[in-house]
């Protein structure tokens, strides 16, 4: 079943250099439950078409549908949960009054806000954390926070955009791997933005290879490995065999020096 | 050890302002007494003219002791009653203040609102607000006075707009700068949750506004104080520290302007201090403290 359908979607943002072609020719469908990412050098719009698909953004050609209905007409029926690249919690709020602040905006009852934020905490490995402050957390787990209060109000979709990007390796293998178990226990479709190639390839079953100027789908792999990923499955000669053909998107679009 | 490091600068330069002034004040009061001594025909030697310059009765500049007697006599030594007292001209002035601070933050807070909210307020708004700043306060405070009273208003209120007038500005900019300090991503995080404005405005821009807040409320009792003290001297006088200012200017009572003007820095310390207490208390109970 086809969750997220773009046909020849494009993006030209008005600046005061002329005209920027964000997106050109963008066809791209998008299943449900898939785990798809979308990599690519600054630049090349996979973070537009990330905002699009979330109706931050309005493409100015072609069209845009998530569940069968336009990009806004999705977000009032709370089709997906966004997570940015900075956790964006707020100071004020511990971290169970951070995951609630969804619940409160659209409404839910206090007893509802109550059971679901505990229940998202735990589905993130962090019970017993609900009353402390952002700053008694690490990054990670503050990102591990943020991803719990995109998950509060049962969107189907997750749209992630470089959430690891700004966190260490080590914290990010970890948090790549709980992701991945997270999406085998709920079933969601994902859509995340990254710019390195192993997380990419860890992580997807459709990796969308973008390249810039205009900004633009130059690959669409979809990922032979299983679902059941271990770590070390990042030394096996499938997985060397995706990131050597990701590499290569990468520089046929060219301006990507690997 | 850190109450010796804490107290030791401040005595230090607390005993180099008395040394200055002590000096400044032989300095400048030592004509008076040489032409008063000239007026009698008699020499003067140097100690006399120092024993002479620490105790005239109109000083140019009144010794640190004589203005600490006068403080000492109207602030503790008279009833508080009665028109003598500091304390009950520092309550005359405070009262004016308060309620013209409460109105001033209060505009300040709800120009900010609708300057952040409304495209055609943050054009049209600002520049007369910065215009209103420019006009000297001194040529505003006598024709507020004159038109209020001719309506019939006297009083504590005509001073009280006086105050808020100079205390609004403070907290409409730092508002403006608090309301808009949530950034790109938070804002578009709300989106995505469809939040209405008014819901943006209670969860994250008022929060997100508190330190700038305190930060312009200090300001603005400062200036809700001097505010309050302009307006009472233009109309007659009689009651307030900027009366006692004024009436002491009359008279060439320097020593009573020094006390006032005393009596005016206690209070304004006394009212930072208070907004610097709340602003800890609120700040800690937000979490935003650390």
């Amino acid at each position: 079943m086809t969750v997220i359908e773009a046909r020849n979607v494009g993006l030209t943002f008005a600046t005061n250099d002329g005209p920027v072609h964000a997106l050109k020719d963008v066809n791209l469908s998008i299943g449900k439950g898939e785990f798809v990412s979308f990599i690519g050098p600054s630049g090349c719009g996979k973070t537009t078409f990330l905002r699009a698909i979330a109706a931050l953004e309005h493409p100015t050609e072609g069209t845009l549908t998530v569940n069968g209905m336009s990009a806004d007409a999705a977000r009032q029926a709370r089709a997906y949960g966004y997570v940015f690249q900075a956790a964006g919690l707020y100071p004020w709020r511990t971290i169970a009054g951070n995951v609630q602040l969804p619940l409160e905006i659209m409404g839910f009852s206090k007893a509802e806000q109550a059971e679901r934020v505990e229940r998202v905490l735990a589905l993130v490995d962090l019970e017993g954390f609900g009353k402390k402050f952002p700053w008694q957390l690490s990054g990670g787990m503050q990102q591990r926070a943020s991803i719990a209060r995109a998950l509060a109000f049962d969107a189907d979709i997750l749209l992630m955009d470089e959430p690891f990007g700004a966190l260490d390796e080590i914290v990010r293998d970890r948090l790549n791997e709980e992701l991945l178990a997270l999406w085998a226990r709920t079933g969601k479709t994902i859509g995340f933005v990254t710019h390195s190639i192993p997380e990419a390839v860890y992580l997807s079953t459709k990796i969308v290879v973008m390249s810039p100027r205009p900004g633009r789908i130059t690959d669409v792999i979809d990922s032979p490995l299983p679902r059941e990923r271990p770590l070390e499955i990042r030394d096996t000669p499938e997985f060397i065999a995706i990131a050597h053909r990701v590499r290569e998107g990468l520089r046929a679009g060219h301006g990507y020096e690997v | 050890m850190r109450f010796k490091r804490a107290v030791l600068p401040i005595l230090t330069v607390l005993a180099a302002i008395l040394a200055l002034w002590y000096a400044g004040a032989v300095w400048m009061n030592a004509q008076w007494s040489r032409d008063q001594a000239a007026r009698a025909g008699v020499e003067i030697g140097f100690t006399e003219i120092l024993r002479d310059t620490m105790s005239q009765e109109r000083p140019v500049l009144p010794a640190p002791h004589q203005v600490a007697a006068e403080f000492g006599k109207t602030v503790f030594g008279t009833k508080v009653t009665s028109k003598r007292s500091l304390v009950w001209h520092g309550w005359v002035t405070l009262s004016a203040t308060a309620v013209g601070f409460a109105l001033g933050s209060a505009a300040g807070i709800l120009l900010a609102i609708g300057i952040v909210h409304s495209r055609a307020m943050d054009l049209s708004v600002m520049p007369w607000a910065i215009a209103s700043q420019t006009i000297p306060i001194l040529a505003i405070a006598p024709m507020v006075i004159v038109v209020l009273s001719s309506m019939g208003v006297t009083g504590l209120l005509p001073k009280a707009i006086i105050s808020a007038w100079l205390s609004f500005f403070p907290v409409a900019v730092g508002m403006v700068k608090g309301l808009r300090a949530p950034d790109a991503m938070q804002l578009d995080q709300l989106r995505t949750w469809g939040a209405s404005r008014a819901q943006t405005f209670w969860k994250l821009r008022l929060p997100a506004s508190m330190p700038y807040l305190f930060a312009s409320l200090k300001v603005s009792v400062a200036a809700s104080l001097v505010g309050a003290i302009v307006g009472e001297l233009p109309a007659g006088a009689t009651a307030g520290l900027g009366a006692r200012l004024l009436s002491g200017s009359y008279y060439g009572q320097t020593v009573m302007i020094w006390a006032a003007l005393f009596a005016a820095a206690v209070l304004a310390a006394a009212l930072v201090g208070l907004i610097a207490a709340i602003e800890r208390v609120v700040l800690r109970r937000m979490g935003m403290a650390r």
